[in-house]
């Protein structure tokens, strides 16, 4: 490996962005995807294995290719550090998450109550422009205040978010829709919302509730058919979403 | 964390400062399995001429022969495809309880 490569692929990697190296098995050439053009068999087997997340060799023209995906983390942002979202917090590792509260509320958002995840105490806005949620990502607001849990919405409907879940009754999310209505989302965006949360599992505890959002997010990560599907906005920037077969 | 089955950050990190360092460096990684191979394809190993190594293309078994076919890599600066079985015997050793085989790709970098 040239340590040009190398150091390509990683500043990919830091900047989160999904990338596949391609290993010619005969001499070691290598090439980047979708960072370089490649013939549409490579280019296609690249973009397969960043869906399947899953290393694979390709033969073309006589000779096979080791293509190897690197996705960026998967990661799901809670908006407010409470009880649901601490009985969240160990389970999220696990299966294959990186978790990040955001709560402006200093008295929730401690280490001591959420140990091992990414707290945040700036503002929702803020810190979904900093996050920058992506195809990869889950957004689930907890808050049931508006101040807290809109601003994080609506830039959640404005992402790849590949899961967008609010926390509250039917009632609640009316409410919540018509606001959301106000600030320019359309019905087609506002169905994205998995509103109330979480699979329905007559879930009633905090560690309840957990258990069926975490359960959802995998379900619309896995591309399981339950309920209604959620359509995904079209791509931007011509990059294809990842892990998701919804 | 990460639900990336190759886990491979820290090995590339860790090549790319060695390598920075002034060291020869190697990197071997899995590019098939048959079997129940102790590691998936994609996952690596990183060697340096000195010695040094971090990550894992098995659960410890062909380890020391990949390290010597890196080694070679980094003296001819040619990369190398390394056919590893797994014996019965071996795969017990290591923590499994069944055979696998498994396809090694070593490289220097360079």
């Amino acid at each position: 490996m040239k340590a040009e490569i190398l150091a390509r692929l990683q500043a990919e990697r830091a900047a989160q962005r999904p990338v596949v190296l391609l290993t010619r098995m005969s001499d070691g050439e290598q090439h980047l995807w979708p960072q370089e053009a490649l013939p549409g068999a490579l280019a296609e087997a690249a973009r397969d294995a960043l869906g399947r997340e899953k290393a694979t060799n390709v033969d073309l023209d006589g000779e096979t290719w080791f293509v190897h995906p690197h996705n960026p983390p998967l990661r799901i942002i809670v908006v407010g550090a409470v009880h649901i979202a601490q009985a969240m917090a160990p389970m999220a590792a696990p299966l294959g998450f990186e978790m990040i509260v955001v709560d402006p509320r200093r008295a929730f958002a401690t280490e001591e109550r959420l140990p091992g995840v990414t707290l945040r105490t700036d503002w929702p806005d803020e810190a979904m422009a900093e996050l920058k949620p992506d195809a990869r990502s889950a957004v689930v607001t907890l808050t049931h205040d508006p101040k807290l849990d809109d601003p994080a919405l609506d830039a959640a409907l404005r992402s790849q978010a590949f899961y967008i879940g609010a926390l509250g009754s039917r009632r609640t999310h009316a409410k919540r829709v018509a606001r959301l209505k106000e600030l320019g989302h359309g019905d087609d965006a506002i169905a994205r919302i998995h509103a109330p949360v979480g699979l329905d599992i007559e879930a009633v505890t905090a560690p309840e509730i957990a258990v069926s959002v975490m359960a959802e997010i995998v379900a619309a990560r896995r591309g399981a058919a339950l309920g209604e599907p959620r359509p995904l906005p079209a791509p931007q920037d011509g990059r294809v979403s990842i892990g998701i077969s919804a | 964390m990460t639900a990336d089955t190759t886990q491979s950050e820290d090995i590339l990190a860790t090549a790319a400062a060695w390598k920075a360092a002034g060291e020869q460096v190697a990197i071997a990684t899995v590019v098939e399995t048959w079997g129940s191979s102790p590691r998936p394809a994609g996952s690596r190993l990183a060697v340096t001429a000195s010695g040094k190594l971090t990550g894992s293309v098995s659960g410890g078994c062909i380890e020391g022969a990949v390290a010597d076919a890196a080694k070679q890599a980094m003296a001819t600066g040619a990369p190398q495809l390394l056919d590893f079985g797994v014996s019965d015997e071996r795969a017990w050793e290591v923590g499994l309880s069944c055979g696998g085989k498994v396809k090694v790709f070593v490289e220097p970098l360079t």
